[in-house]
């Protein structure tokens, strides 16, 4: 079956990201920019400044001198490319292939599919007429090969080219329709080639050459001579599961039982796949209309049906079915890969983590998932610094924990300032005095001096102590600074068995 | 029959520990019975062996206490981890430094924090914990713990065979609990042999309740990664009675001092 290609060109998809994110520049003259070689340089215009002869690639402050007071703004292409994958996923209604072509533009594989609209005429116009609709001006063409799509979807009036007849439509178009580089188009227009056609008469053997093989190359995949690969995007699996109900369900009951169907057929498809969920909702659909959820998240994908139910059985009560809920769908949001081996890599016992990670999961649910916590050494002196905080439960330490310098069982969350009377400079204290208390002190160790990580804080450097006092109780304090140059400050940071 | 003098005492010792797991307190199955190395204390203890699966109290009155009885509770807590096992530590406003607990024996990443806002939910994770068997222990830092909350974490180790500690950090009331036990630990004045500096930590540990067992008041010091008991000038394990004697007579003494 011979193939059939849809290019759809976006001339203002930055311009038009820009204005749906700021509604305020919706009609209004602005241009995109981004820094190359040390200038600033257009990246895209919007429509207006299009007809005034601002083109992409000028500089900026030559734009600003025509036009002092224009709006500029940066340009942001990860972004665009974004939207761009995204409009591809949006196209899997129309074809099953379909790729992206950066850095404003997608190609469709529609063989056999324009008939469902009616025709190639209809199926076309509803593309563009649905991105119109959606605030995206559109040009889209629709030839034998992605080539002669891509150079009429630019620069033709007609935009339906027949089977068979690319190269009438292509011999018309000038050379920069070939998909080449720069150097070479402009060796081209030295040369004096204004049209394809041109091109077409000469010898393919005097082409490659003058003029190299691109050339031919790009010439033979426009005309169909040359086969060109398309990179289909892969959809992303949707992991949703639908429970409609015959009669609407009010009770508490009624929604575990719900729960319990959508969750068994969820888990059967994650083991198929060997997925696990990580974060899940739960929607009701309710007879007035409105929609009701609960979602829950976990520690480790997990495909254990019993569990999740426990992490849902715990959010039911936040579920209103008011007059009753007619559909339920459950959808895991985020999914992992779990695999027999990874679960083997718990090394410490290995059902045992499975069965600490479902408690967290409970814990989370109940308390928030940023209460719990797990630490891992930090290779830093600076007390504060020493440690990291960690999500997730598989991670193990880089370094060691180090023991070589005392530290102390309670780290008062900020250094506490506390008066001292001190014999001699860079001598511990005689005694201190903390929230009014007098306390004095035996025995000291001590100083241990620890000097500001410059890469991060600049500041004076501390001294820590090791002092007990008269009681027993012992006591991590320092001198922030040093006696001379102004007066040292003394805290308290810490208590030591 | 034929050695009935040895024979009565096997009887003994046998109901005895009937008795002791009619209570609640684990049988003290060879593979559970762990030595924490805490030597002549251990004679305090029913069955002479640090009580597994159930629930202790810890009560600090002061800051420096707090520390000391964490202190205390590591060095306990890295015989009940072993290598492999896993703790979880619940606490409203939580000072406790990750890396101190490496001094004492665990590995700080094996210890998982959970800190909570209010109180409720402390206990609500800590019962939930104490459910798990997976755990080697839970430990929960808070504040007032009612009999009626204390008696549902007890019914939730019954089964589960799980270690709790409750450590009440500066209480209000002084509300018996239902633990097996009740500790208090302080910091004691280090020995350093005449040498300059803090020597050993040295905490002193007062076993104020135990159920079936004998209160008493020991000083340990924490050297070389073990406990290491020093002995007092006064007996060891004391009477009840006599425990509080001497307490009130300590007290007395510190307000001499103070004064």
């Amino acid at each position: 079956m011979p193939k059939r290609y849809l290019y759809i060109w976006f001339p203002y998809l930055p311009i038009e990201r820009m204005s749906k994110k700021h509604p305020e520049l919706h009609g209004k003259p602005f241009l995109l920019y981004a820094p190359e070689r040390g200038r600033m340089v257009v990246r895209a215009v919007s429509p207006a400044l299009v007809k005034e002869g601002i083109r992409p690639g000028m500089v900026v402050a030559d734009v600003r001198a025509i036009f002092p007071g224009l709006e500029v703004i940066p340009a942001e292409p990860e972004a665009d490319a974004q939207l761009l994958n995204k409009l591809a996923e949006w196209c899997f209604r129309f074809s099953p292939i379909v790729a992206v072509d950066p850095p404003d533009g997608l190609v469709l594989d529609i063989s056999g599919c324009p008939h469902l609209w009616g025709g190639e005429l209809p199926y076309l116009e509803a593309i563009v007429e649905r991105l119109q609709k959606g605030g995206y001006a559109a040009r889209a063409a629709i030839a034998d090969t992605i080539g002669a799509a891509w150079a009429v979807a630019r620069f033709c009036r007609e935009l339906l080219i027949e089977p068979g007849r690319q190269e009438e439509a292509l011999l018309q178009l000038p050379p920069v329709a070939l998909r080449l580089d720069e150097p070479t188009l402009q060796r081209l227009d030295k040369l004096g080639f204004r049209k394809i056609s041109q091109l077409t008469a000469i010898p393919p053997g005097n082409l490659r050459r003058r003029l190299g093989d691109a050339l031919l190359f790009r010439l033979g995949q426009a005309l169909g001579t040359e086969r060109e690969l398309l990179k289909p995007i892969q959809p992303t699996p949707v992991y949703l599961e639908r429970l409609p109900c015959l009669e609407p369900i009010r009770t508490a009951k009624g929604i575990e039982i719900a729960l319990e169907r959508l969750l068994a057929m969820l888990c059967t498809r994650l083991s198929s796949e060997s997925k696990g969920m990580r974060s899940g909702i739960l929607k009701g659909y309710r007879l007035d209309g409105e929609t009701v959820q609960i979602s829950i998240g976990t520690n480790r994908a997990s495909r254990n049906a019993a569990h999740l139910f426990k992490l849902f059985e715990l959010k039911i009560p936040e579920l209103e079915p008011a007059l009753g809920i007619e559909l339920f769908t459950l959808e895991a949001t985020l999914v992992e890969e779990v695999t027999e081996a990874q679960e083997a890599l718990w090394s410490l016992g290995c059902n045992n983590q499975t069965v600490i990670a479902e408690l967290l999961d409970t814990i989370a649910g109940k308390v928030g998932l940023q209460c719990i916590r797990r630490y891992l050494p930090q290779e830093s002196y600076w007390p504060e610094h020493s440690v990291k905080e960690v999500g997730s439960l598989d991670s193990q330490p880089e370094t060691e924990w180090r023991t070589d310098r005392p530290r102390p069982m309670h780290l008062l969350p900020r250094p506490e300032p506390i008066e001292v009377m001190v014999v001699l400079p860079d001598y511990p204290p005689m005694h201190f005095r903390y929230k009014g208390e007098l306390i004095h002190l035996v025995r000291a160790d001590g100083p241990e001096r620890i000097e500001q990580e410059w890469w991060l804080q600049h500041g004076p450097p501390r001294d820590y102590y090791r002092v007990e006092d008269d009681t027993g109780a012992r006591y991590w304090i320092f001198r922030l600074g040093l006696y001379g140059n102004g007066k040292p400050q003394w805290f308290l940071h810490g208590y030591f068995v | 029959m034929y050695d009935r003098i040895s024979n009565k005492k096997d009887l003994i010792r046998q109901l005895k520990e009937q008795l002791l797991s009619m209570e609640g307190f684990s049988s003290g199955s060879v593979s559970r019975r762990l030595d924490f190395g805490l030597g002549p204390m251990n004679a305090a203890f029913p069955g002479g062996t640090f009580p597994i699966g159930s629930i202790h109290e810890l009560v600090s009155p002061t800051e420096a206490d707090a520390a000391a009885a964490n202190g205390f509770l590591a060095g306990l807590l890295s015989t009940l981890m072993g290598q492999s096992g896993i703790c979880l530590w619940i606490s409203v406003g939580r000072k406790l430094f990750p890396p101190a607990l490496k001094f004492f024996g665990i590995e700080p990443h094996r210890v998982i924090f959970v800190d909570v806002k209010l109180k409720k939910d402390g206990l609500w994770v800590m019962e939930q914990a104490l459910k798990c068997t997976a755990l080697s222990a839970v430990v929960a830092e808070l504040r007032e713990v009612s009999f009626a909350e204390s008696r549902r974490l007890q019914l939730a180790v019954e089964d589960s065979r799980v270690t709790g500690f409750l450590h009440r950090i500066r209480p209000v009331s002084q509300a018996t609990l239902a633990c097996v036990s009740r500790w208090k630990i302080s910091p004691q004045p280090s020995h350093s042999n005449g040498l300059p500096g803090v020597g050993f930590s040295r905490v002193q540990v007062e076993l104020e309740k135990i159920r079936n067992g004998r209160p008493g008041s020991w000083q340990f010091e924490w050297r070389k990664g073990r406990f290491l008991f020093v002995p007092a000038k006064r007996p060891a394990a004391l009477t009840a009675e006599s425990a509080k004697n001497n307490l009130d007579s300590n007290k007395a003494s510190t307000k001499m001092k103070a004064g």
